[in-house]
């Protein structure tokens, strides 16, 4: 049974401007172990897919219009009471997020906030606790973490802070830890870092990532598989080297054809036409169809629902699904 | 070897850092830049690269004498920008131009796109009024954004857009040179790459000399003609774009280098990668000797002793590094 | 459809879309403030008819009708009379006049100095401005009321004097904000990018940092309103502002509150006009707070 099964994820924002379906009909599932990486640029959903997951969508203005969120089977994390979700949340279910400079309480003391979730969820007295919160700042690599446990966040850099971050996530054994770009806002070396760290302990303990990033490059070397995002809907979806070997949806190719590394040098980057939709407004057809140098006059009236194409990959593309379509690599 | 079209001799950026109320008195120096030197060509293409703190934002704004240089010398053209002051500067400001990271900030809310092109074309030159809506829409032409929009507020436009409006300012007083700040760190991947083409098409065409300043090595590497790594103030390595990234020299520049991600899923989970320990140095407490040193897989004990000089290892290529003949 | 980001063919024949400003956006957003609009629309019909007083009171304020002394609201006077037979209606108006144009004057005073000292100080930075906000910040801790009675002695009684007075204390807030808000200013980028194109200072202050400080202007202007009016009302209380037989609202409100018991009409209705019109102009504020707020608008 999976340990996370989403099914038909809607989350609307009520604005001045009129309703945005941030998330617009999301399914997936994830087992346990399993790293899946969603991978789109902004306004694609991909933040607020978890976040509506996590109960941290702030209502209003948004609104989980419907959907249900399985954990373990058991509950369904959309619609539980608060109680219920708050015995899930940072106990089974732990989230890290990108900007680790407001993500801590900067009044708090390091060790105060490591040892919390413990505290709260009735895990461990106090000095066992404080026990647990020193070995786990040690595992992320914060050097002579007994004294250091004892600062302010206003003390440690960006990247210790993340480290700070991962610590507090990973205390209680999480079954399922949602990294929402937890490296964007990172230098290039400190993001290798911190890759390197959760990867290990993802090992370690044996948990489930979901890792969110607009990065395609991080997601491939990290997760087993992965999911593309666009205009609120997942348009593409399978392990990771068959969506980089054979990629199944217009999108997915031309993000790959955009990656600066991959293109000669002289000669001008590949780009995609156009901007991505504005969500305010109802979308006819494929959301990509107007940027889509494949879309037929049938992309743009009918909306495509999420097939599979092969074994264990989906795609969103109506040409795809009908056979019309198919490139190995994305330098084709 | 031609005279160099922009030189940098030992530029040095310090900021002090002051404490007490009324009577302010020096606790300590930021070295944000602290001795670089450079060449370039006319029409080159520069890449800066580096993390948060290496001073490349700073460089980039000492050279066009946004803040002023603690000491060195900026030549451009053969003249000194850091000796000028006041009228004589300002004047000079036709010849260099900034394109910023924050598209948002950029641009002043309270004027259009016209209001906006209308004044950097008239800043150093008079144009008849009837003569300047031609000369906006031509500029706006330039950089792609259609001439319909010539009204409308910077809010009413997406990001791509609002970086080419500040684009097509930069070009409007014809500069020579162009700083270009992380220009597309604020925007879309998708958009990324329009926004590169649009600039590296520009600078061909118009003849420009491009400091191209990021983070994104790979951005960089597919625009520069050379590339200059800097860490904590100075360049520890410089050469063609190409020779640096297929053969680093310097340890840092290839623990960058190996920081990138491969979008290639095999290569990618099987790969070899250089992990720095610790974190980037302070800029208010650098660390003796060479600053890379307490992060440097190939560190000796000489290396915390002395500060290694910007030195050619062969033609075109510059390292600084105690070690590079043994280690490469 | 959101504007394309293509580079379209450019013909002779196309038509300027027309732009949107930001105080565009604002208006917009202030006219769907009911409160504000509410309070908006109270206070024009009041300056109105205080201003026309002379045209529409139905008594001048300074008639006396001794026979009749002080009497309820009738069909004659509607909001009574006061102990020396005049007509409080009329009183009210003419007091609105003093109230208001003293509240006007005194801010516009206040603004002015304010911008300007708040935006030197901001602009030039470094010991210049560490000078003159400590400067402000002795002035502040100079006890107002002390220096407007020495002014009111030294100077005699006089309306002009008033707003000058309060105006003169109220700048220093402003400068306040206003140095704030260029300091912010600064470090945003088209300030540096209006410096990198060679602009002149001059220019740079004027195009670039006043229009963008406006906003905050309106908003804290709006709100030194009735502030100065309390102030006067204050004064006039204690007997510093306007002496009989011309009224403000703080005499009226001063003379109501002796007689309180027997004649409690004559603190009620001057009451009440004044704090309708303070709560009026607070809700205009707020609403142009909000509407304002640029961290509201889009991106």
């Amino acid at each position: 049974m999976p340990l996370l099964e989403v099914n038909d994820l809607q989350t609307s924002f009520h604005t001045r401007n009129g309703i945005v379906r941030a998330v617009n009909g999301v399914s997936f599932s994830l087992e346990r172990g399993e790293t899946l990486g969603i991978v789109g640029e902004s306004g694609s959903g991909k933040s607020v897919t978890c976040h509506s997951l996590m109960g941290l969508v702030p209502q209003p203005p948004g609104r989980i219009e419907s959907g249900t969120a399985m954990f373990d089977g058991k509950t369904d994390l959309l619609a539980c009471s608060a109680r219920e979700l708050n015995v899930i949340r940072g106990r089974r279910v732990a989230m890290i997020f990108q900007d680790p400079m407001t993500s801590l309480n900067p009044f708090m003391r390091i060790l105060d906030q490591l040892i919390e979730p413990l505290l709260t969820h009735k895990l461990a007295r106090r000095d066992e606790a404080v026990k647990r919160a020193i070995e786990m700042l040690e595992l992320v690599g914060v050097p002579d973490a007994a004294h250091r446990i004892r600062s302010y966040p206003h003390e440690f850099s960006g990247g210790m802070r993340q480290r700070v971050m991962i610590a507090m996530a990973l205390v209680t054994k999480p079954d399922l830890l949602i990294a929402d770009e937890p490296t964007t806002a990172l230098d290039v070396t400190v993001q290798a870092q911190i890759l390197e760290l959760i990867k290990r302990s993802q090992q370690q303990l044996g948990m489930a990532v979901i890792f969110i990033s607009h990065d395609l490059g991080v997601v491939s070397g990290f997760c087993d598989r992965v999911q593309v995002m666009y205009a609120g809907r997942i348009v593409e979806s399978a392990r990771t080297e068959h969506l980089f070997r054979s990629p199944r949806h217009p999108y997915n190719r031309a993000l790959q054809k955009s990656i600066p590394a991959l293109q000669p040098k002289g000669a001008a980057l590949y780009t995609i036409s156009g901007m991505p939709p504005d969500m305010s407004r109802p979308v006819q057809g494929c959301a990509f169809a107007p940027r889509c140098e494949f879309a037929v006059e049938a992309c743009r009236v009918r909306e495509v629902p999420l097939k599979e194409v092969e074994p264990g990959h989906r795609s969103a593309c109506l040409r795809v699904q009908e056979k019309q379509l198919q490139w190995e690599g994305a330098h084709v | 070897m031609s005279e160099p079209f922009l030189e940098l001799k030992e530029v040095r950026t310090h900021f002090p850092v002051e404490h007490g109320i009324l009577f302010r008195h020096r606790v300590g120096t930021v070295r944000a830049v602290d001795g670089v030197s450079l060449r370039l060509q006319r029409g080159e293409v520069l890449g800066l690269v580096g993390e948060s703190g290496c001073g490349k934002s700073t460089l980039g704004r000492t050279i066009l004498q946004l803040l002023p240089p603690t000491e060195g010398a900026v030549i451009l053209a053969g003249k000194n920008l850091a000796e000028l002051r006041g009228g004589a500067l300002r004047e000079a400001r036709a010849d260099f131009q900034m394109v910023f990271q924050d598209p948002y900030a950029s641009l002043n809310p309270r004027m259009t796109v016209f209001d906006t092109l209308a004044e950097a074309i008239g800043a150093h030159k008079q144009v008849p009024s009837a003569e300047m809506p031609a000369r906006v829409a031509a500029l706006m032409e330039k950089v792609g954004l259609s001439r319909r929009f010539v009204k409308k507020y910077p809010h009413e436009f997406s990001g791509g857009q609002r970086q080419r409006i500040a684009i097509a300012r930069a070009l409007a007083v014809e500069p020579k040179l162009i700083v270009a700040d992380e220009p597309v760190s604020a925007l879309d991947v998708s958009i990324q790459a329009q926004i590169i083409n649009l600039l590296a098409g520009l600078s061909r065409e118009m003849r420009l000399t491009l400091i191209f300043i990021s983070h994104d090595l790979s951005v960089v590497k597919h625009i520069s003609d050379r590339i200059a790594v800097m860490y904590l103030g100075k360049i520890v390595e410089s050469g063609p774009a190409a020779g640096v990234f297929e053969k680093p020299l310097h340890p840092y520049t290839k623990a960058l280098i190996s920081a990138v991600a491969i979008p290639d899923p095999e290569r990618e989970k099987k790969r070899q990668r250089i992990i720095l320990s610790g974190d980037p140095p302070s800029p208010l407490r650098p660390p003796s000797g060479c600053a890379f040193h307490p992060r440097c897989p190939d560190a000796n004990a000489d290396c915390s002793r002395v500060t290694p000089p910007l030195e050619e290892f062969q033609t075109g290529r510059e390292v600084a590094c105690l070690r590079a003949r043994e280690i490469s | 459809m959101a504007a394309p980001a293509q580079p379209v063919a450019i013909t002779g024949a196309e038509e300027l879309e027309a732009g949107h400003s930001l105080w565009q956006d604002a208006w917009l957003r202030l006219r769907k403030n009911k409160l504000a609009v509410g309070g908006g629309v109270f206070i024009l019909v009041l300056a109105l008819a205080s201003f026309l007083s002379p045209l529409i009171a139905p008594h001048s304020y300074d008639t006396q009708n001794l026979a009749l002394g002080a009497t309820s609201p009738s069909g004659q006077h509607w909001l009574g009379t006061d102990d020396l037979g005049r007509d409080l209606l009329s009183r009210i108006l003419y007091g609105g006049r003093i109230s208001l144009s003293v509240g006007l004057a005194a801010t516009l005073v206040a603004v002015v100095i304010g911008v300007l000292y708040g935006t030197i100080s901001g602009y030039f930075g470094g010991r210049v401005d560490v000078l003159m906000m400590r400067i402000v910040d002795i002035l502040f801790s100079l006890p107002f009321i002390i220096f407007v009675i020495l002014l009111m002695v030294i100077y005699g009684r006089n309306i002009y004097l008033l707003f000058l007075a309060i105006g003169a204390v109220e700048w220093l807030d402003m400068s306040r904000i206003v140095r704030g808000q260029v300091l912010s200013l600064k470090k945003q980028e088209f300030i540096e990018a209006a410096q990198a194109l060679g602009l002149r200072r001059r220019r740079i202050i004027l195009r670039h940092m006043i229009p963008n400080v406006l906003g905050i202007v309106i908003i804290y202007g709006t709100l030194i309103v009735p502030r100065v009016m309390l102030t006067e009302a204050f004064l006039s209380f204690l007997g510093f502002g306007v002496q009989p037989p011309m009224s403000s609202w703080g005499t009226l409100i001063s003379e109501g509150a002796r007689s309180m018991e027997e004649f409690p009409w004559l603190l009620i209705f001057p009451g009440l006009a004044f704090s309708s019109t303070l709560f009026s102009l607070n809700f205009v504020g707020d609403g142009l707070r909000d509407a304002l707020d640029v961290r509201a608008s889009k991106d």
